[in-house]
């Protein structure tokens, strides 16, 4: 009998959830779809789900007339790059902060994070007239380091909750046994922080991806990621919805494929220290 | 030709030993427009004539605006040519951040290019910009609705006639709206066209003393007229229509008029994008008979940022995208109907050119509007649908916001124009004019 | 506990970051008040002098600064609310046991890995055209007139579509509170004959208190900055001008950098006036 309800309810949550879960997807498929229609096919009315012509023309216009290899490389490397730099910094930080708290850790934190509330739009002429005196306006090395400030103080939050949950008893005894510092941060705490640090490392690599402001201001040609391949493909004059959709799905599906592989990953990490 | 190219490459040799000499790679920011990404297919012509590389920065035109607009001012260099229109031009030269073109060579016969378009592209008689293409605006309609209703479109219509024939033509049972028109809030956009129609009911901008004027009968005629007969005749949601909406509108056959830039006629009239295609004829943008019509003028032109470091092989690109030969080579890989229209007057002079049904009415609205008197009253701005000065983007798309809102229903016409006249006057007093 | 050894070490190991912060927030900061009480004009010839307060009484003076203050807090207060209440929700059913759960999960997520700007493109043009939407064609699929998504309801648009983005990331962080939740008590209070909602007030809400914070401040950091998503969809018409986009059109369409300026000023004490509030809240719950 319990079986038998328990089963009617497996069965009732797995079709709301299916349903809820297919709704929020939706979106996405249909872009997808889309980008295999021809254009007048994209605006046809009533809609057409799956019984168009698929066609690959879109991706074949859009590899011929954008680079998309370069922009592709250049979000991989001002993605990954900003990440790891971020890491490189926050982990020290993180470590201290959760380890050796003082009275202001907490401040520091908070200040840390409010730094991400400035708006950037209002600094844009500042920040560019110093990329100009630098030299490094369109290149890659000036979106990595403003990529990673930006990100630094969630990559340091981030990090700072998962080296709390460390029982510090374990550190203490790796110090009885003699380990150095260096050695306690790197064969003691990082082992042990591995799951947090992907986790961090993920979302991150998501939110650089993603981030079109800076991306798209502070390059011309060299350096330009996905995001200002995507500024090439909003409306044009004409029809459009088909290439946009094949556009879209482009600059989307290195990350989602990411995304999907890895959201093991980033859903066992991504707590920021909410469970305890 | 190759002869002249050869020509040509002495001469620059002679005036830039070093430069000319190395292959040299340009950046150019443009625009996503179909003429630029079909000028972009046809770069391999150029490096082959020249030996130099280009690197495209293709942008969405408000993006594109924020990026150039922000490069030049900084100084920054990002670009070697860059694509902007007749709004920054003048400004942009009078502030010295251009390379003039006056110097461009003899073949190329600067003298070709419509004097309307060279002037709204100079300031103090220099040329700053070479126009790739240009545009006015004109009627685009349906002849067998026109017909059916029982009407004839005059080759230059009154607001009245349109008004009456935007009604007549309706039927919303079938999806037909009379007219479509932009509503779409942005300088460049719904801004452009309402200022354009407001020329001809004799409103403008500013009056001598850069008093903002929508308080005057002049605009409050304007945007009722406008709001009324796109209430009885427009389409559902036309607050948010722009150009490109209205453009899949039209193809699809749910507008009786559309009076838009003229580059849409090659689009209305391509078979393979639009269903109505061969039932499109033009005419001239109405008026009111107050002298002026409701037409506008626009150009997308190169320019080279000053201080760039290569210059030259800039001026070579731009010699060569707004040429003559470019002109001819795109006719003959994709026919006379798709080369840049609106640039040169020798294309209008061209007999198989001439055979291009949109032609003629292109060339007669681009003739019939004059940035330097665009107003019935003086006013003392240049531009038709825009006034040529730094803070008028700002302005008139704060301004065109609050109209939007007006033709969404949201606030009533008054509303709208008592709130335009706050923001011009407040800007413009932030600006130091008044 | 910690000797004097590792707390300068740990001074040590946290200053990059720290230094590197605070060049991040003083050296734009810096640049900003200097920007914010000149008259700089880019298109007039950039540096005017020095004018004191003039751009900030300018900019709190127009018509345009309340409405985008209150429009700033309308949008992140609607995301954050629909946020929060469906993310509970859906991560109550998707912690219930069912088939395929690891599926439902990558297709729930999933918006979280979309650009800002290709969201906003998609939803503009492909759902929320009055003409070519796929919600208008369901709306005249019954038979009623098609919304015009961006003029009639543009503020709802916006923060439907800034919650679909944000969703994912609300529903992972409280999933994995709720996968924390000791099933033996809910079990247990079954047992006693308590209702499923007396047990999600009693014992999963409050056990989720600490989640439901972290998503508050998060995402509060995030939504006060959206720009993308107004730029492209409404572009600031129909009342959707944020403080963070008055700030941008000052700056770049009206090309007048002090008076941007001195709205960034006030941009920054408004995110700080929110912050300070929600620490209040959010901080109790943190220090748990």
């Amino acid at each position: 009998m319990a079986r038998a309800v328990s089963q009617r309810r497996k069965i009732l949550f797995t079709v709301a959830a299916w349903s809820v879960g297919v709704l929020i997807f939706f979106p996405i498929l249909w872009t997808i779809l889309t980008s295999f229609k021809t254009e007048a096919q994209a605006i046809a009315d009533p809609p057409i789900f799956l019984g168009f012509d698929w066609t690959l023309e879109n991706y074949s216009a859009v590899l011929e007339r954008s680079n998309y290899g370069r922009f592709l490389w250049n979000s991989i490397i001002i993605a990954g790059g900003s990440t790891l730099l971020g890491i490189l910094v926050a982990v020290p930080a993180a470590w201290s902060m959760a380890f050796v708290p003082s009275k202001r850790t907490k401040d520091i934190l908070l200040w840390m994070l409010s730094t991400k509330m400035l708006p950037a739009v209002g600094v844009l002429y500042p920040i560019y007239l110093l990329c100009i005196h630098l030299g490094v306006l369109d290149s890659k090395i000036a979106l990595v380091f403003i990529l990673m400030l930006i990100n630094l103080p969630i990559i340091v939050w981030m990090l700072y909750t998962y080296f709390k949950e460390i029982p510090s008893e374990i550190l203490e005894a790796a110090r009885m046994d003699g380990a150095t510092l260096k050695e306690e941060l790197l064969y003691v705490l990082t082992p042990m922080a591995i799951p947090g640090i992907a986790s961090t490392i993920l979302l991150n690599v998501i939110l650089a991806w993603n981030e079109a402001f800076w991306t798209l201001n502070l390059t011309a040609a060299k350096a330009a990621p996905l995001t200002a391949f995507i500024a090439s493909y909003s409306s044009p004059e004409g029809l459009f919805y088909a290439k946009l959709s094949a556009a879209s799905t482009m600059a989307i599906a290195p990350i989602l494929i990411l995304g999907w592989f890895s959201q093991k990953q980033l859903v066992s990490g991504l707590t920021f220290g909410a469970v305890k | 030709m190759s002869i002249k190219t050869k020509l040509f490459a002495a001469t620059a040799l002679s005036l830039f030993s070093v430069s000319a000499l190395t292959a040299e790679t340009i950046t150019i920011a443009t625009v996503n427009n179909g003429d630029m990404i079909r000028m972009q297919g046809y770069t391999d012509d150029f490096t082959a004539k020249t030996g130099h590389k280009v690197e495209w920065v293709t942008l969405e035109e408000n993006v594109l605006r924020q990026r150039v607009t922000t490069d030049i001012s900084t100084k920054g260099g990002a670009f070697d040519i860059m694509t902007i229109g007749m709004y920054e031009t003048p400004i942009w030269g009078a502030n010295g951040w251009l390379v003039g073109l006056n110097d461009l060579s003899a073949e190329y016969d600067a003298a070709d290019i419509l004097p309307a378009m060279a002037g709204g592209l100079s300031h103090d008689g220099t040329l700053f910009a070479a126009p790739f293409y240009g545009e006015s605006s004109m009627i685009m309609y349906r002849a067998d609705l026109m017909e059916a209703a029982g009407l004839e479109m005059p080759d230059a219509p009154s607001w009245s006639f349109i008004a009456k024939a935007a009604r007549k033509m309706t039927d919303r049972e079938n999806d037909v709206n009379g007219i479509c028109l932009r509503g779409k809030a942005g300088w460049g956009e719904g801004g452009a066209f309402i200022t354009a129609m407001s020329n001809s009911f004799g409103a403008r901008w500013f009056d001598e003393e850069w008093n903002a004027q929508f308080d005057t009968r002049e605009w409050s005629d304007t945007l009722n007229f406008f709001v009324n007969m796109m209430d009885d005749a427009g389409p559902a949601g036309y607050a948010t229509n722009g150009f490109n909406e209205n453009l899949s509108l039209f193809q699809q056959g749910k507008c009786g008029m559309w009076i838009d830039a003229t580059v849409a006629a090659s689009f209305v009239t391509n078979p393979a994008d639009s269903t109505v295609a061969d039932k499109v004829s033009f005419a001239l943008a109405p008026d009111t008979g107050l002298g002026k019509r409701s037409n506008w003028l626009w150009a997308w032109a190169l320019a080279i940022p000053a201080g760039t470091q290569k210059e030259a092989a800039a001026k070579e690109f731009i010699e060569w995208a707004t040429s003559k030969e470019y002109i001819d080579l795109v006719a003959s890989k994709e026919g006379w109907a798709n080369v840049p229209p609106g640039a040169r007057t020798s294309l209008y002079n061209n007999p198989e050119y001439q055979k291009v049904p949109f032609a003629q009415m292109t060339l007669n609205s681009i003739l019939s509007a004059n940035p330097q008197s665009s107003t019935v009253e003086p006013s003392p701005y240049v531009g038709v649908q825009f006034a040529a000065i730094p803070e008028f983007a700002g302005i008139a798309t704060e301004v065109s916001q609050e109209f939007s809102a007006a033709y969404a229903g949201q606030q009533t016409v008054e509303e709208a124009l008592a709130k335009a006249q706050a923001i011009t006057n407040e800007a413009m007093e932030a600006a130091g004019y008044r | 506990m910690a000797t004097h050894h590792s707390r300068s070490a740990a001074r040590l190991m946290m200053a990059p970051a720290v230094v590197l912060l605070l060049g991040w927030m003083l050296v734009p900061l810096t640049m900003t008040l200097y920007f914010s009480f000149k008259k700089y004009l880019p298109l007039r010839g950039g540096d005017l002098g020095w004018v004191g307060f003039d751009n900030y009484v300018r900019f709190v003076s127009s018509s345009a600064f309340w409405p985008s203050v209150l429009t700033t807090l309308t949008i992140v207060g609607g995301v954050l609310v629909i946020t929060v209440v469906f993310g509970v929700l859906l991560a109550i059913l998707l912690n219930q046991p069912m088939w395929g759960q690891g599926f439902v999960r990558i297709l729930v997520i999933a918006p979280f890995f979309v650009m800002p700007t290709v969201s906003a493109l998609v939803w503009k043009n492909m759902f929320m055209d009055p003409n070519y939407g796929l919600l208008a064609h369901l709306w005249e699929f019954f038979g009623a007139q098609p919304v015009e998504w961006l003029s009639q309801a543009s503020l709802q648009s916006i923060v439907m579509i800034v919650s679909w983005q944000w969703l994912p990331f609300a529903t992972l962080i409280l999933l994995t509170a709720i996968q924390s939740l000791d099933s033996e008590q809910l079990e247990a209070a079954e047992m006693d004959g308590a209702p499923a909602l007396m047990r999600f007030a009693f014992i999963t809400l409050p056990h989720l208190g600490r989640a439901i914070a972290v998503v508050l401040l998060i995402q509060t950091i995030f939504l006060l900055s959206i720009f993308a998503e107004i730029f492209v969809t409404t572009g600031g018409a129909f009342g959707t001008k944020t403080l963070t986009y008055l700030i941008f059109q000052r700056v770049l369409e009206s090309q007048n950098v002090g008076l941007g300026s001195a709205g960034g000023v006030y941009a920054i004490i408004l995110a700080n006036i929110v912050a300070i509030f929600l620490m209040r809240i959010v901080g109790k719950n943190l220090d748990k």
